[in-house]
């Protein structure tokens, strides 16, 4: 089962004349970005996402949101290149980006892709109006890259099912209003075989969220706590038992969306270069030390840079190989390793362009970012599955070589040996 | 390998690399390299030119014409073919030259594009490298003025195909810039000096030019725009020799990947283990990332972009960095057999680290992607 195709190719004009108008209403409706600022510290400095949600529903009104989705669905059913114009277009101003991931490029996709009618009817439109954020319960304390061996158990009694478990990484529940959540309705059975995806209201007796502080402070990830929690059989998305199927479609949309390869996304959250979403931190970086002269200096920028635009150029190819059929969906592994290793390498040329100002520095130096940056330099590494898991699925699912061994293949759930099911601090 | 081509485009690449499996397989290139002068049959390259292999740079009023309307594209699609079998001839510098005489020649040049589009001739370019821009070697080629011409004096560096070529497109330095002329490769004052190629089938050799006379009518394009002209001619070389390069690698790495599924070692074939197939999946993503950046740098040069001059040097230097690790890598993990004579792999080496270090080194096209950065 796939989303409906969005269009691809489109009369040239139809999308100037769209540009033009999302220019001017653009213009008349929202607000101007502050200079210096980004759409992702307006969404962080507003805890509550009101910000976010007043802005998306600015676009709703406007005619302007959900470019690519159904019309029936409360979309616009156009093609990939009026959200590119609308996204271009939009970099002047502030942007509901905090909805972009996951809920518009990886929930909503997901469930157009899964969902009942009614799931659909009641949820894609208030999404698009920017009344529901949504966040994906999967991983677990438990075990990060196995995420089908997860312990969260969901019993069924009656109709409902008895939630009991916790979820972790989960970015931005606090503030959000519905997950999709991955959980074992069957430990009889091989792994895979047994699980079920929920959907989920966040807030709601017996569910605790707990907000994880990272190495830079920030806290935006948290951990869910299920207690004896009830969900109505009518919230199973998919077919019970087949969770499976379910979030191999999600894993395959968060691959298109943190590769840059979804078409759902509308504005960028960080670093809106007018010149294709090049980075210009580092050329930044090189000026302010005083060190745009050093040969050195000047091989690591363009070294970068390099890499910045063939990120792009890669990601519209394993598009369009995708889309024509000519590589297999597992692809999409492809850009989403190389956004993590540019990543790496991106934050190394600065450490080294910082040079001693990235140990100790004062207020204000440009350096000073560099260090505090190396201690996340991980962290697109291992959200959204690992470069491991990366490479695992490009060896595999695309070359063709044979799969690791695991030990709890083809063998019911309870008779592998697993992790616990971890209890609630305090 | 193209996605999203249009049925001509797959026709003509799927011709060419009919054609070349047909005639040129890796045992004709290595006859060729051991026995044959030039490298290449004068009546093999004359029935690739009927392919369409000299016309896809060329206007239609000189001969030429393309498949899809964008040139360079489409003979990316026969540069890719040629790296995945190393082939022979001299296709990066004849094309340089017949895409510049159709751009900039006056109407007589007609005679020699026909023999270029036609196979009968072939061409060579051989630049100054400050006029160039990049490190390239040899030099200083220097044109004085003299009549309505020049007079030339100085020498190349090794150049693809100058002992074969029948015409010669010369970059030279004068007191007014840079100027450029194409005269025969037999003109008096012209000599070449054979030089040694690391690739098995493309020969190199050194022009010398003393008090060489050029009249005027050889002169190409308005010294206004000679440095565009040759940033032009750059991007096309640079652009084929990426195709070439991504279609070598991509070749490498198919046939590495066979072997380590087919080879066993401990019981098991070498492609289970976890420590190689990561080290395949990276080639893996280097190798789409090559053929992404050599698309996009394609369409940049023949959509004349504000951006081609950076994208072709995003291209170069990428493929160029990434080249010597996936080679290495591939002779690695074939172990003992990658380095001997009788393996293909070092074809391919010699294809790809050659056309790696000419036309600017991925150095030096970084230092012009640090100038597009603004630096």
């Amino acid at each position: 089962m796939e989303t409906a195709p969005v269009p691809t190719t489109t009369d040239d004009e139809d999308v100037e004349a769209f540009r033009l108008r999302a220019r001017q209403w653009l213009k008349a409706t929202m607000p101007p970005l502050p200079d210096g600022a980004d759409n992702r510290q307006l969404s962080w400095a507003d805890e509550s996402g009101q910000r976010d949600r007043r802005l998306q529903r600015l676009l709703f009104d406007g005619g302007f949101a959900g470019i690519c989705f159904p019309t029936e669905y409360g979309g616009l059913g156009l093609s990939r290149a009026h959200q590119r114009a609308f996204t271009q277009e939009s970099f002047p101003y502030e942007m509901p980006t905090l909805f972009n991931v996951p809920t518009l490029s990886i929930l909503a996709p997901t469930l157009l892709d899964f969902g009942t009618e009614e799931q659909k009817k009641r949820h894609i439109p208030a999404i698009l109006r920017g009344d529901e954020l949504w966040v994906q319960f999967l991983s677990e304390p438990s075990g990060g890259s196995d995420l089908a061996g997860l312990v969260t158990q969901a019993t069924r009694d009656g109709d409902v099912f008895i939630l009991n478990g916790s979820k972790i990484w989960s970015s931005g529940a606090f503030r959000s209003d519905y997950a999709m959540c991955l959980a074992r309705t069957d430990p009889h059975v091989p792994k895979h075989q047994g699980l079920t995806m929920f959907l989920l209201k966040i807030h709601q007796p017996g569910i605790e969220v707990q907000r994880i502080t990272m190495v830079n402070g920030i806290a935006e990830f948290c951990q869910e706590f299920f207690d004896d929690v009830a969900l109505p059989a009518e919230d199973v998305i998919g077919e019970v038992n087949d969770g499976w199927t379910v979030a191999s479609r999600l894993l395959f949309h968060e691959r298109d969306a943190v590769g840059g390869g979804s078409p759902y996304v509308s504005g960028v959250a960080v670093g809106q270069a007018s010149d294709g979403g090049l980075r210009s931190d580092l050329v930044d970086l090189a000026r302010a030390t005083g060190r745009t002269d050093d040969p050195q200096v000047r091989q690591l920028v363009a070294e970068a840079r390099v890499n910045d635009r063939v990120q792009g150029q890669l990601i519209e190819r394993v598009s369009l190989g995708i889309r024509t059929g000519a590589l297999p969906t597992p692809a999409g592994a492809l850009p989403r390793l190389f956004a993590a290793t540019n990543g790496e390498r991106h934050t190394d040329i600065g450490l080294e362009i910082a040079g001693s100002g990235a140990g100790a520095w004062v207020d204000g130096d440009e350096a000073g970012l560099w260090g505090e940056l190396f201690l996340m330099r991980q962290a697109n590494s291992l959200g959204g599955g690992s470069n491991e898991m990366q490479r695992n699925i490009i060896s595999e699912r695309v070359l063709g070589m044979p799969r690791e061994y695991a030990a709890d293949r083809d063998r019911p759930f309870d008779e592998v040996r697993h992790n616990r099911t971890p209890q609630k601090p305090g | 390998m193209h996605f999203g081509l249009s049925d001509d485009q797959q026709l003509f690449r799927d011709t060419t690399a009919k054609f070349l499996e047909d005639t040129c397989p890796l045992d004709e290139v290595r006859r060729l390299g051991a026995d044959e002068p030039d490298g290449f049959s004068r009546a093999w390259w004359r029935r690739g030119a009927e392919l369409g292999w000299v016309s896809m740079l060329v206007s239609e009023e000189h001969g030429g014409g393309c498949i899809s309307g964008q040139g360079l594209a489409d003979l990316v699609l026969v540069a890719e073919e040629m790296g995945r079998r190393v082939s022979p001839g001299p296709l990066i510098p004849t094309n340089v030259v017949a895409a510049a005489l159709s751009r900039l020649g006056s109407p007589d040049r007609g005679k020699e594009l026909a023999g270029l589009v036609a196979g009968e001739t072939v061409a060579t370019w051989c630049a100054d490298p400050s006029a160039l821009g990049i490190g390239a070697p040899g030099g200083p080629l220097r044109a004085v003025a003299h009549g309505d011409g020049y007079v030339l004096d100085g020498v190349s560096g090794p150049v693809e195909a100058a002992g074969q070529a029948d015409l010669v497109l010369v970059t030279a330095v004068s007191d007014g810039g840079p100027v450029q002329v194409a005269l025969p490769a037999d003109a008096p004052g012209v000599t070449t000096v054979p030089a040694q190629s690391l690739d098995l089938v493309r020969r190199f050799a050194v022009l010398r030019f003393d008090g060489t006379e050029v009249a005027g009518e050889s002169v190409l394009g308005e010294p206004a725009s000679t440095a565009a002209d040759i940033e032009r001619q750059l991007q096309d070389a640079v652009v084929l020799q990426c195709a070439e390069m991504a279609g070598a690698l991509d070749r490498v790495l198919e046939f590495t990947i066979e072997y380590a599924q087919d080879r066993f070692s401990f019981g098991r074939p070498l492609a289970s283990y976890q420590a190689l197939k990561h080290r395949f999946a990276d080639m893996k993503l280097w190798v789409e990332a090559s053929h992404a950046s050599t698309t996009a740098a394609a369409r940049a040069v023949d959509t004349g972009s504000d951006h081609a001059a950076e994208l072709i040097s995003v291209a170069k230097s990428y493929i160029g960095a990434h080249a010597p690790t996936i080679l290495g890598e591939c002779v690695q993990l074939h172990g003992g057999i990658g380095v001997t004579w009788d393996h293909d792999l070092h074809l391919y080496s010699r294809r790809v680290i050659q056309d790696q270090t000419q036309f600017g080194t991925p150095r030096d096209h970084r230092e012009r992607v640090a100038v597009a950065a603004g630096l």
